[in-house]
């Protein structure tokens, strides 16, 4: 399986990347993706707040081998052939793209499921903190929501 | 010896991001009990949920501890 695992500052090209995915596989009939973008709302409020960007945290070493088990799991579930995740790390504008899931398979179903659970386990298990900057200059860590652990906890209850 | 990193929230409110520890404790649930009798702020952070990686895999307090390990001491992640 052909596999690309990025922890980056640099932004990333989603048509580029999307590209080299399938570059010469024609087995491929299905690419899922997901790309997650920095937003004006907050978590804790629900509500439109002041966020003027936000800054993200990682553990460096670490998060490469979360984010390569993840993709080990999906494999291991899933007839994939091949699998991008890149997640930015430092300094993020609004707007600006944070992470990028791509799956391959021969069929869609695997494809979407794939896609979706390398996400939910993301969010549980690899190691970034976000943290927002406020139009006034103000910083805060955002926190977990419980929501993202139930997200996660129900692939346990799938075949 | 041990090698124990502080990340994200918990570095802020304990004021380290890392450190040497010279007498490596047996075990993560050891290593906690002596952390948090440093003090108020390494009690209240430490009495909270906090997640451990032992040498860059999630671990939890039973997990042992051997020389020249290193132990990551974080809050619950929020990437993605």
């Amino acid at each position: 399986m052909r596999r690309v695992v990025r922890v980056q500052a640099e932004p990333f090209d989603v048509a580029v990347e999307t590209a080299h995915l399938t570059e010469g596989d024609t087995g491929t009939g299905a690419v899922a993706s997901f790309l997650g973008l920095v937003r004006d709302i907050n978590h804790a409020e629900g509500v439109h707040s002041d966020v003027a960007g936000m800054s993200l945290e990682h553990y460096p070493g670490m998060t490469e081998k979360a984010l390569e088990r993840i993709v080990d799991a999906a494999a291991g579930r899933w007839p994939l052939r091949a699998v991008t995740v890149i997640h930015r790390v430092g300094p993020l504008a609004l707007g600006e793209p944070i992470v990028l899931v791509l799956t391959a398979s021969a069929h869609r179903r695997a494809a979407f499921e794939s896609c979706e659970y390398i996400m939910d386990i993301l969010k549980t298990e690899a190691p970034f903190w976000k943290k927002e900057r406020l139009a006034d200059g103000e910083e805060r860590w955002v926190d977990a929501r419980e929501s993202d652990g139930e997200s996660a906890a129900r692939w346990l209850k799938r075949t | 010896m041990i090698r124990v990193l502080y990340f994200a929230r918990l570095r802020d409110q304990l004021g380290v991001s890392s450190e040497e520890i010279e007498a490596t404790p047996a075990t993560v649930a050891e290593l906690i009990g002596q952390l948090s009798a440093r003090g108020e702020a390494w009690a209240s952070t430490f009495s909270g949920t906090v997640l451990v990686a032992v040498n860059q895999e999630l671990a939890d307090p039973a997990t042992a501890i051997e020389d020249g390990d290193e132990i990551g001491f974080f809050p619950p992640v929020t990437g993605g």
